[in-house]
C-alpha cells in the first residue's frame, strides 16, 4: 500500500471519527455558552444511539426503505430533547449542581437504553443489526480527484451535515440576536435580566440545543460504523466532545479543529495496525491513546481557557 | 418645578425580607426636571425602594403612580417601558462584547426577524453618544475602557431604550475626581434635556453640589425631605444617621518611630503583561498611620497581595525591619509580625461556611495552644474565640453560627479582632469599612487609631478621600502603579489629593 | 457526639430519605409502563437480600467497595474536588494488588496481605494525585482529566493483566497467593459461601479515619478551608496547591483499597474488563445521599448495596431487567442534586405539620 493513499484513507477515517464529536461539541457549545455546563453530554449521546437505532428499526419495519436512518435521525433529536429536560430542570429551575445533574444524565441513559432494549427485543442486550443506515455517498464530479476526492468527497451524509452544522452555529451564536442573547445569559445574566432577557428561558433552550445535537452525534455513530446499538456503542465520545469545546475555546470553528484533531487520535488506533512497526505495540496501548493524547492536548491548552464567565452557578435574581 | 404633578410617586412602599422591614411606608416624589438625591446609610433601604421602582423587587404594600398614573411594575421590561432606566452601582456590563452589542442587548435592530444588524444599531449609539456629549465609542470592547466610559454606556442603556426617568445608584464610588466631575456635568445636561434624576448616594459634597432635593431615609423610614438650598451637611448627616456626628475623629498628633516597612522599586507584571507595580517605593513608620490614597485599579490591590505574599513580584524589596519579605509565603510574612485586614472579607477574610470559632484561629490554628499534636484542641479554640468576641463585640448567636449569617459589620470585626489579637508589628487595612454602617466605621477607624498609639505601624489603602483625610498621619498617592506624592493631611486638600490621584500632578517629596 | 448528631440535622436526613423513595418510585413507575410488576420485584429484590444467609453475606460483599468508593468521593469533595475518577483509581487499586498478589511469592500472610493492601492504596492515590497535580499546578478541569484517566485506567490494567498475570486461554488473571488473600473463611462457611473478608471492617475503619481527619485534625481543618474558600485558605498561609493535590492523594487511596479488597477478598484474580465495573461512579451516588459525610456514606453504600445486590434476585423473580437498579440510582441522585423538587413536594406537608402544631 502506498503511503500517499494510506494517508488520505487516514484523513478520511478521521472524519469519519470525528463526524459524532462535531456534533456532540456543537451541543456542548450552545449549551455551556448559556452558562449550563453540559457533562451530560456522553448519555445525551447513548440516547440519541438508542433512539436513531430503534426509530431505524421500526422504520425499517414499516417499509421506509432509504428514509428509515432520517428517521432515526428525528428519532434522536426528539429523544435528545427530552432527556436534556431532565438536566435542563434539575441545573436551571430547581439550581441543582450543573455537574452532579449531569451525572445523572449519564447513568439515566446507561440504565434506562439498556432497560428499553431488552424490553423491546426480548431481554436481549443490543438492538438488531440495522439494514437502512448511511453508506458513504460520492460527490458528483468531485470525488474523483485523486487523493482529495477520496478525503473529501467520499463521506457518509452526516459527516457533511456536521460540517455545515458548524458553520450554522457559528453564525448563530455571533451574528444573530438570539446568539448574542444567549451569550450574554452565559456571561453576565443578571445584565441580561436587566435589559429584559428572559434568562431561565434562553438556558432552557441551550441545553435543549445540546440535547438535540449530542443526540444527533450519537445518532451518526449507531447509524454508520456500528449500525446497531448496544451498552459500548458510546464509549467516552461525549467527554472528548467536552474536552474539544474546552479546547476549541467555546467557539463552533475551534471545536471543530479540535474535533478533527481527536478525531485522527482514534483513527490513527486503527491505522496502526496496518505498519510492521506498529505490530510490538500491544493493542490496549492503542486503546489509551486518544484519552492520554487528550489529557495532553488539555494540559498543553490550559492558561488560555475562555469560558464563559458565568458558567456553572445558577441564575439567583434575589442576589442582583 | 412643577410640583402639582411629579414624575414619580412611591405611596406608602412597605416591603419586607422574611420578617426584616427594608421599607417602611416610604413615600416620595420626584419632580420633572430635577434631579432628587436619595440620601442614606449602608442597609437603610435605598436600593431596595430603587428595586422596586425598577421592577426587580415587588413592594408588599403601597402603590406606584408614574406621570399621574398608578401602576404596576412587575419586572424590568415594565419599568424600561414607563421610561425608567437604572444606572446600576456595580455595572451590568458584559465584558468581552462592545459597547454596542451591551447597549442594544433585547431591544437589537434586525433583519429578517433574526440577523443582527449591526450597522443600523452603531450609527443609533452614534448619535445618541454625540446629543448627551457622552464621547463613547461604540466598537470598543467593555474589557477594555475606562471605569468612567463604562458607566457611560450604562447611562446610554437608558437613553437607548427611551427613559426619561434615570437612577443613579451610588455612581461616583468607582469614579476619580475627575471622572465625578465629567458625571456631574453629564447629569446637568440630561436633566436640561428633559430628564428626570434620583440619585442615590451617601455622599453629602454631592448632594449639595448637584441635587435640587434631598430625601432622607433611615432604616427603611423616610425621615425628611428638604430642598438642597435650604439645608446643609450637619443636617443631613445627621438626620443620616439619627444622632450628632462629627467628621473629625478625635485623635492626639501621631508620634512617629523608625521606618518598620520598607518598600523599594517593587516592580510587577500582571498576566497580560501590563506593569501594575511600576517602581513603587514606600516607608511606613512605627507609631503613624500611613495613608495609601488612589483611585481603584491604580495598583492597591497588587502592591498589598505583594506584601502580604499572596503574589510574587518581578523585582524590588519588601523589608520589615531587615527582614526581606517579597516572594515569600503568606504564612512567613504572617509570622514576621505582619496582620492584613484584606480588601474582601468575603473573598480573603472569612471562611463563610466556617464557624465563628474556627474562623478566629484561620492563621493561627497550626500553633500550640490550638494545634496539639497535628490534632485541633477544640477547648482552647473555642476559649480564643469567646475571648474575642467580647472584647470586640461581634454580635453573634454563639460562637458555633456561622461566618455568613453575621451582618458585614460584625464579620469585619470579627476580622479586625483576628488581626489585632495577633499582636502585629505592621497591620494593613484594606478599604476596611467598606459597605459599613456610620457606627462600624468609627469602631474600625478608632481601632487603627489605637493601634497606632500602641507604637503600631498602620498602612490604610482605602479609595474613600475623606476616610484618608481623617484618619492617616501622613498621605501617599498611588496612581499606575507608582508613588506620585506625598503630602501630609492638614497640609493639603481634596483638589490638591484629587488631581494627584488622577496623574495630573504631582506633591510634595518623590520617591525616585 | 453531640456535633455528629448536629451533622444530621432533620432537614439534611429528610431529602436523601425522601429522594430514595421517590427512586423508588420513579423505578416502580417505569416497570409498571414496561408492563412488570413492581410490588413483586421490589419484594423478590428484598428476599433475596434479606431472605437468607448467602444473600445478606454476598450483601455486604456488595457495599464494602462502595463504601470505599465513596468516601473516596466524598472526602474529596469536603476540600471543594469533585473526584469523578473513583472508577479509574479503583481499577489501579485492584491492579496493583493482584501484581503483589500473584507475583510475590514466600511471604507469610500476615506481611503478604497488608503488602497488597497497601500497593492497591498507594497506587490508587497516585493514580488520583495526577489529577490533584494537574489541576493544582496546571489548573486543567479535574473533572474531564479524570474520566480520561478512567479509560485509560480500564486499558492500562487490561494490559497489565494480559500481559504480566494472564491465566493460559483465559480472559483473567492467574489467582492471587493463598497468602494474600483477606478472606474470612470461617464467616464465609457461616454465610452459606457468601464471599466475606477483612475489607468489610477496614472500610468501616476508613470511615472513622476519615471522620477524625476531615474534623479533627489539622490537616483536616486545612483541606476543608481551602474546599470552602481557597482565597481565604491562601490568605491565612496555607498551601493551597499542596492541599488539592494531598486530597486528591488522599481520596484516591480510599478508592484504590477499594479495588484491592475487591481482589483480595472477593475474587482472588482479575478480569481483562470489557468495559469500566462502575463502582466508581456508584461512589458518586453513595456519597451524594451520605451528604458527604463519612458516616452518611456507609448508609448510602449500604443502599446501593442492597439495590444492587438485588436486582438479580428481582430480575430472576420479576423478571424485570436488571438495569432498572441504575434508573433508580440516577433517579435518587437527581432528587438529591435537585433539592428544590424535593422541597417543593413536601410543601404542603410541611405546612400541615406546622398548622397541626398551632392547634
Amino acid at each position: 500500500m502506498d503511503w500517499i493513499t494510506t494517508i488520505g484513507q487516514l484523513i478520511n477515517t478521521t472524519l469519519v471519527f470525528s463526524t459524532a464529536l462535531i456534533f456532540a461539541s456543537m451541543g456542548g457549545i450552545f449549551s455551556e455558552r448559556s452558562g449550563v455546563v453540559n457533562i451530560g453530554l456522553e448519555g445525551l449521546m447513548v440516547f440519541g444511539a438508542f433512539a436513531a437505532a430503534v426509530g431505524t428499526y421500526y422504520a425499517e419495519g414499516a417499509g421506509m426503505g432509504a428514509a428509515s436512518p432520517y428517521i432515526g435521525l428525528l428519532a434522536a433529536v426528539v429523544m435528545g430533547v427530552i432527556a436534556s429536560l431532565i438536566h435542563a430542570v434539575a441545573s436551571i429551575t430547581f439550581k441543582a449542581d450543573q455537574t452532579i445533574s449531569g451525572i445523572v444524565i449519564n447513568f439515566l441513559a446507561a440504565g434506562s437504553t439498556l432497560y428499553l432494549v431488552r424490553l423491546l427485543f426480548n431481554g436481549e442486550g443490543e438492538t438488531p443489526l440495522l439494514q437502512e443506515v448511511f453508506r458513504k455517498t460520492n460527490i458528483s464530479g468531485l470525488s474523483d480527484i485523486p487523493f482529495i476526492g477520496e478525503v473529501f468527497f467520499h463521506h457518509y451524509p452526516t459527516t457533511y451535515l456536521a460540517v455545515i452544522l458548524v458553520f450554522v452555529s457559528y453564525y448563530v451564536l455571533f451574528k444573530t440576536t438570539f446568539g448574542m442573547r444567549l451569550r450574554a445569559v452565559g456571561e453576565h445574566p443578571s445584565a441580561a435580566d436587566t435589559m429584559g432577557i428572559k434568562v431561565s428561558r434562553m438556558r432552557y433552550i441551550g441545553v435543549m440545543m445540546s440535547g438535540a445535537l449530542a443526540a444527533l452525534g450519537g445518532a451518526t455513530i449507531a447509524l454508520t460504523t456500528t449500525s446497531m446499538f448496544a451498552h459500548n456503542t458510546i464509549s467516552g465520545q461525549g467527554f472528548i466532545a467536552i474536552a474539544a469545546m474546552i479546547f476549541g475555546k467555546w467557539n463552533p470553528i475551534g471545536a471543530l479543529g479540535a474535533a478533527v484533531l481527536f478525531g485522527l487520535f482514534q483513527a490513527m488506533g486503527s491505522y496502526f495496525q496496518l505498519f510492521d512497526w506498529a505490530s510490538n505495540i500491544p493493542q490496549d496501548f492503542i486503546y489509551m491513546l486518544p484519552y492520554v493524547l487528550t489529557i495532553l492536548v488539555l494540559v498543553a491548552a490550559v492558561g488560555r481557557s475562555s469560558a464563559p464567565s458565568a458558567l456553572g452557578e445558577p441564575y439567583d435574581p434575589g442576589k442582583r | 418645578m412643577d410640583a402639582a404633578n411629579p414624575v414619580v410617586e412611591l405611596k406608602q412602599i412597605t416591603k419586607r425580607f422574611s420578617g426584616i422591614v427594608a421599607n417602611d411606608s416610604i413615600s416620595l416624589k420626584l419632580h420633572k426636571g430635577e434631579i432628587l438625591a436619595l440620601l442614606g446609610e449602608n442597609g437603610a433601604g435605598k436600593s431596595t425602594l430603587m428595586n422596586i421602582l425598577f421592577g426587580l423587587y415587588q413592594p408588599d404594600e403601597g402603590s406606584i403612580e408614574i406621570k399621574g398614573k398608578p401602576v404596576s411594575i412587575d419586572n424590568p421590561n415594565k419599568a424600561i417601558e414607563l421610561g425608567i432606566g437604572m444606572v446600576h452601582q456595580h455595572f451590568k456590563l458584559v465584558q468581552p462584547f462592545t459597547v454596542t452589542e451591551n447597549i442594544i442587548l433585547g431591544m437589537e435592530p434586525k433583519k429578517l426577524g433574526f440577523h443582527l444588524d449591526y450597522k443600523t444599531a452603531t450609527a443609533k449609539i452614534k448619535s445618541l453618544s454625540d446629543q448627551y456629549g457622552l464621547k463613547v465609542d461604540p466598537n470598543s470592547k467593555v474589557s477594555e475602557i475606562s471605569v468612567g466610559m463604562q458607566q457611560r454606556v450604562e447611562i446610554l442603556k437608558t437613553l437607548y431604550r427611551g427613559a426619561d426617568i434615570l437612577i443613579f445608584d451610588e455612581p461616583t464610588a468607582v469614579l476619580t475626581p475627575q471622572e465625578i466631575t465629567d458625571l456631574m456635568s453629564i447629569m446637568r445636561r440630561l436633566v436640561d434635556e428633559g430628564k428626570s434624576i434620583i440619585l442615590i448616594t451617601h455622599k453629602l459634597k454631592e448632594i449639595m453640589h448637584i441635587s435640587d432635593a434631598v430625601t432622607i431615609i433611615r432604616r427603611g423610614k423616610v425621615v425628611d425631605t428638604l430642598k438642597t438650598s435650604e439645608t446643609d451637611p450637619n443636617t443631613l448627616a445627621e438626620k443620616m444617621v439619627g444622632r450628632n456626628v462629627s467628621f473629625k475623629i478625635d485623635k492626639k498628633a501621631a508620634t512617629p518611630g523608625e521606618s518598620i516597612l520598607e518598600v523599594r522599586d517593587l516592580m510587577l507584571k500582571n498576566k497580560e503583561g501590563v506593569s501594575v507595580l511600576d517602581g513603587l517605593s514606600l516607608d511606613v513608620r512605627a507609631g503613624e498611620i500611613l495613608g495609601v490614597a488612589g483611585v481603584d485599579g491604580n495598583g492597591q490591590s497588587e502592591l498589598i497581595e505583594a506584601l502580604t505574599g499572596l503574589r510574587k513580584v518581578d523585582s524590588g524589596s519588601v523589608t520589615m525591619k531587615g527582614m526581606e519579605l517579597a516572594n515569600r509565603t503568606p504564612r512567613f510574612v504572617s509570622e514576621q509580625g505582619v496582620s492584613h485586614i484584606p480588601e474582601d472579607r468575603h473573598k480573603h477574610g472569612l471562611v463563610l461556611d466556617f464557624s465563628m470559632s474556627e474562623n478566629m484561629v484561620l492563621e493561627t490554628y497550626y500553633k500550640a495552644p490550638f494545634n496539639k499534636g497535628g490534632f485541633l484542641n477544640q477547648q482552647e479554640i473555642d476559649k480564643q474565640a469567646k475571648k474575642l468576641i467580647e472584647a470586640f463585640d461581634v454580635r453573634t448567636p454563639s460562637i458555633e453560627t456561622k461566618a455568613r449569617s453575621l451582618s458585614g459589620g460584625n464579620q469585619q470585626k470579627a476580622i479586625i479582632a483576628r488581626e489585632i489579637d495577633k499582636k502585629p508589628e505592621l497591620l494593613i487595612a484594606a478599604q476596611p469599612t467598606r459597605g459599613l454602617d456610620v457606627g462600624a466605621i468609627e469602631f474600625v477607624q478608632q481601632q487603627l487609631i489605637s493601634q497606632r498609639d500602641q507604637g503600631k505601624a498602620v498602612m490604610l489603602i482605602s479609595f474613600e478621600l475623606d476616610e484618608i483625610m481623617n484618619v492617616a498621619d501622613r498621605i501617599v498617592v498611588i496612581y499606575e502603579g507608582r508613588i506620585v506624592g506625598e503630602v501630609l493631611p492638614e497640609q493639603t486638600n481634596d483638589q490638591e489629593l484629587g488631581l494627584m490621584m488622577s496623574g495630573s500632578t504631582s506633591g510634595g517629596k518623590q520617591h525616585e | 457526639m453531640n456535633k455528629l448528631l448536629k451533622i444530621f440535622t432533620l432537614d439534611s436526613l429528610i431529602i436523601p430519605v425522601v429522594a430514595v423513595i421517590f427512586g423508588l418510585i420513579v423505578g416502580a413507575v417505569i416497570m409498571l409502563a414496561g408492563g412488570y410488576d413492581p410490588i413483586l420485584a421490589y419484594s423478590s429484590l428484598f428476599t433475596s437480600v434479606f431472605g437468607d444467609a448467602y444473600g445478606f453475606g454476598e450483601t455486604i460483599r456488595e457495599i464494602t467497595p462502595l463504601i470505599m468508593t465513596g468516601l473516596a468521593v466524598a472526602f474529596a469533595f469536603r476540600a471543594g474536588l469533585f473526584n469523578i475518577g473513583a472508577e479509574g483509581q479503583f481499577l489501579i487499586g485492584m491492579t496493583a494488588a493482584s501484581i503483589i498478589g500473584i507475583k510475590i511469592t514466600g511471604l507469610p500472610a500476615l506481611i503478604h496481605a497488608p503488602l497488597a493492601i497497601i500497593a492497591g492504596g498507594l497506587c490508587g492515590g497516585l493514580w488520583a494525585g495526577i489529577v490533584g497535580y494537574l489541576k493544582a499546578k496546571r489548573g486543567v478541569n479535574e473533572v474531564i482529566v479524570s474520566i480520561m484517566l478512567n479509560w485509560t485506567a480500564l486499558y492500562f490494567s487490561n494490559y497489565i493483566v494480559r500481559t504480566f498475570l494472564l491465566q493460559e486461554g483465559q480472559q483473567k488473571s492467574v489467582d492471587i497467593q493463598p497468602t494474600a488473600s483477606i478472606s474470612l473463611q470461617g464467616l464465609s462457611m457461616l454465610m452459606d459461601n457468601a464471599r466475606m473478608h477483612m475489607g468489610t471492617l477496614l472500610a468501616v475503619l476508613a470511615a472513622v479515619f476519615f471522620y477524625v481527619y476531615m474534623w479533627k485534625s489539622k490537616q483536616g481543618y486545612e483541606l476543608r478551608a481551602v474546599g470552602h474558600n481557597p482565597n481565604a485558605a491562601e490568605y491565612a498561609g496555607m498551601n493551597v496547591k499542596r492541599n488539592i493535590v494531598k486530597a486528591m492523594f488522599i481520596s484516591g487511596v480510599f478508592a484504590g483499597l477499594g479495588g484491592a479488597f475487591q481482589v483480595l477478598g472477593v475474587f482472588h484474580y482479575q478480569d481483562i474488563f470489557t468495559g469500566s465495573p462502575g463502582i466508581g461512579f456508584d461512589g458518586i451516588a453513595v456519597a451524594l445521599i451520605g451528604m458527604n459525610h463519612p458516616f452518611g456514606t456507609i448508609l448510602g453504600a449500604a443502599l446501593f448495596g442492597t439495590l444492587t445486590s438485588g436486582s438479580s434476585g428481582m430480575s430472576f423473580g420479576a423478571g424485570v431487567p436488571p438495569e432498572i437498579i441504575r434508573i433508580v440510582i440516577g433517579s435518587i441522585i437527581f432528587f438529591i442534586a435537585a433539592q428544590g423538587i424535593v422541597r417543593w413536594v413536601l410543601k404542603p406537608l410541611y405546612l400541615k405539620r406546622k398548622k397541626e402544631k398551632v392547634l
